[in-house]
């Protein structure tokens, strides 16, 4: 395998003078790199039961920059002994001391925001302007959101009758599996793990084989904050592992995000155990623009432009990508003339440049399907508005995986406007009114996020309400605050993230039903 | 009558090896999200098949479903079931060492959509080994 020292100092690898970041390992990175990774157990760094390692790529050059396990079945056993055997202290945790700790993780995470930006940015492609703005800041918050819903956790308690009270307990559920995508790595950790934490649980974390890097560049920052076992990372392939973890006797649940039907073997597999799950899976979320929108050449006007260019936010690797734009008939032509320069100004290139917009999809495989779905658009018809194939950046960059910004015009009955491409492909079509609108956005499998984009407040209740999507984004886009919840309707899965409300997801009530009487019943 | 799913000779020549070292296996369509259009390809018995999933047609002896939602909006095109380098993202099985199960689609021409409608949604086309 290729030795990461290898790794030419080119124009890729400036120093900050140029404002671009240093890829990890090199000298001057504010990452350190080493070759190969463990998985972290019981606050350890323990091998692989079997000794294998997969080479993992950045797709920001093409080439090979560490190993990490390649774990077997009984790695994920090590990993359940471990949180198993911190379940009873953790659990016994006082709020306090529990926020306490979250608040700590969330400390050290925007303590090392930089290094975490690159680290993400480097592994997964994303460009770094996105992990330092968004990404890495939504996660620390998200650890201090959980922080403050542990400590105003509270049980209930019921007067039944004079002599008998029930008190409501809130327990944890005790050891509980993760398994986290690609595409937001650590923060789709964060939205795991927090409330998985705040409940008490110890967890096991899966994370995807394309990014399994920087999950552990963060627990590397975590040997010293969370108590060994409570948090464990396990690498390698979903086929083994992850149904390793998922079917696993010893959790009590399983959280997953990912695509449909894998979500429907995890499901299967909670359902074996009759344990619960909750599943994120996919989307084709609509963003629709009203005609009123274009009544004014305001910063609203340049707020909706923006909104509808968002499919390319995180190079359209998001469950909730906005990538079916519908637009009203009387100023799409205005309107996309507009969007069109828009996207045409995209910066696209190095992501560890700060000024790059656009950058690597997270692998070759995903290159292909984009590629293929392109493909398939132009068999069935739709028109490329701009872009539709592989970017090209010479030196360095030559063999990462670069895709052009792309636009296809066509009708909603189209794959490209039915599947997820999970790349920067926009498929775009036009409606007559609102009630056309209504139904060609809820013309899809999905119902994960949605857009609406109206001056017209009336207008945005009503389709928010109608359109069935768990997140309807009204004059925003792309937005996930804690305390909003997140989840999807339809086959776009089944529970709600990023609200005190996974608190309950990650409990169990436990009922004590007293007795202050010292009388008999009289049964027997 | 035209396959509703095709499948390369490296395709089969993997289908063969897989099925000869761990036993039979099936195809299931994914939906969306990170796999993508990726066929995932599980053990016989592992993905629980319902009553409404379409079984699209039988490659190298393996069976091939869809989900009934998905084949509404999927059965203009034909999938050409292949292998690609790189070992699996997600869940399936690998179609052999370092390589995994990918498909490309085509539309079917109008005589190809005829003779398709005459046939109902459930029942496969012979096999071609």
């Amino acid at each position: 395998m290729t030795d990461i020292l290898d790794i030419e100092r080119t124009d890729e690898a400036k120093g900050p003078q140029s404002g671009v970041f240093v890829a990890p390992g090199l000298p001057g990175s504010v990452v350190t790199l080493k070759p190969r990774y463990q998985n972290f157990i019981g606050g350890q760094w323990v091998a692989p039961v079997h000794g294998e390692y997969m080479a993992n790529v950045s797709p920001v050059t093409g080439k090979v920059f560490c190993e990490v396990a390649k774990s077997s079945a009984e790695d994920v056993e090590l990993a359940l002994d471990a949180a198993h055997a911190a379940r009873q202290a953790w659990g016994e945790t006082s709020l306090t001391e529990r926020a306490a700790v979250l608040n700590k993780i969330a400390d050290v995470i925007e303590a090392n925001l930089q290094m975490l930006a690159v680290a993400e940015s480097w592994e997964n492609g994303k460009p770094v302007r996105e992990t330092l703005a968004a990404d890495i800041p939504l996660a620390v918050d998200h650890f201090r959101y959980f922080a403050g819903a542990t400590r105003s956790l509270e049980g209930r308690s019921t007067e039944i009758d004079k002599d008998t009270v029930a008190y409501h307990f809130h327990e944890p559920l005790g050891v509980v599996g993760q398994i986290i995508p690609f595409n937001f790595p650590l923060l789709m950790a964060a939205w795991k793990i927090a409330p998985a934490l705040a409940a008490g649980n110890c967890t096991v974390v899966k994370p995807a084989s394309p990014t399994p890097w920087s999950i552990l560049k963060l627990a590397e920052l975590l040997e010293d904050v969370v108590p060994p076992g409570v948090l464990n990372v396990v690498t390698g392939p979903g086929a083994e592992i992850g149904k390793a973890l998922a079917s696993s006797p010893r959790i009590a649940k399983i959280g997953f995000t990912g695509e449909t039907t894998t979500g429907r073997l995890i499901m299967q597999y909670a359902a074996q155990n009759l344990i619960p799950s909750t599943v994120e899976l996919g989307g084709k979320s609509p963003n629709i623009f009203f005609a009123d929108v274009m009544d004014a050449d305001d910063d609203f006007l340049d707020k909706a432009i923006e909104g509808l260019v968002l499919y390319a936010f995180n190079k359209g690797e998001v469950c909730t990508c906005p990538s079916r734009a519908l637009i009203e008939e009387s100023i799409y032509d205005r309107f996309m003339e507009r969007c069109l320069a828009r996207i045409e100004k995209i910066t696209q290139g190095n992501p560890l440049d700060p000024t790059t917009m656009l950058g690597a999809q997270v692998s070759e495989q995903q290159m292909e399907k984009i590629t293929s779905y392109v493909a398939i658009g132009l068999l069935e018809g739709a028109e490329c508005l701009t872009g539709g194939k592989a970017a090209h950046f010479g030196g360095d960059l030559e063999e990462g995986y670069y895709f052009e910004p792309t636009v296809l015009k066509g009708h909603n009955k189209m794959r490209v406007f039915q599947e997820e491409i999970f790349g920067p492909v926009l498929a775009v079509t036009t409606f007559k009114d609102e009630a056309q609108a209504l139904e060609i956005a809820n013309d899809t499998l999905y119902g994960l996020g949605a857009g609406v984009w109206t001056r017209d407040g009336n207008r945005a209740y009503r389709m928010g309400r109608a359109i069935k999507a768990g997140r309807v984004w009204t004059n925003c886009y792309h937005l996930y605050p804690a305390g909003a919840a997140f989840g999807g309707y339809k086959i776009s899965g089944v529970g709600r993230e990023n609200h005190a409300m996974m608190l309950e997801h990650y409990s169990q009530t436990k009922n004590l039903l007293v007795s202050y009487s010292t009388k008999p019943l009289g049964f027997f | 009558m035209p396959r509703r799913v095709n499948a390369t000779a490296a395709a089969l020549e993997a289908i063969a090896g897989l099925v000869s070292e761990v036993g039979p296996v099936m195809f299931f369509q994914s939906g969306g999200c990170c796999d993508g259009s990726l066929p995932l390809c599980f053990r016989d018995g592992e993905f629980i098949v319902g009553d409404l999933d379409v079984k699209l047609d039988t490659v190298g002896g393996c069976p091939f479903y869809i989900d009934h939602r998905q084949f509404e909006v999927w059965k203009h095109t034909q999938l050409i079931l292949d292998v690609s380098a790189g070992e699996p993202e997600g869940f399936s099985l690998a179609a052999g060492p370092d390589q995994h199960f990918v498909i490309r689609s085509r539309v079917f021409d109008a005589g190809e959509l005829k003779m398709l409608a005459t046939v109902s949604s459930d029942s496969s086309p012979v096999d071609h080994k």
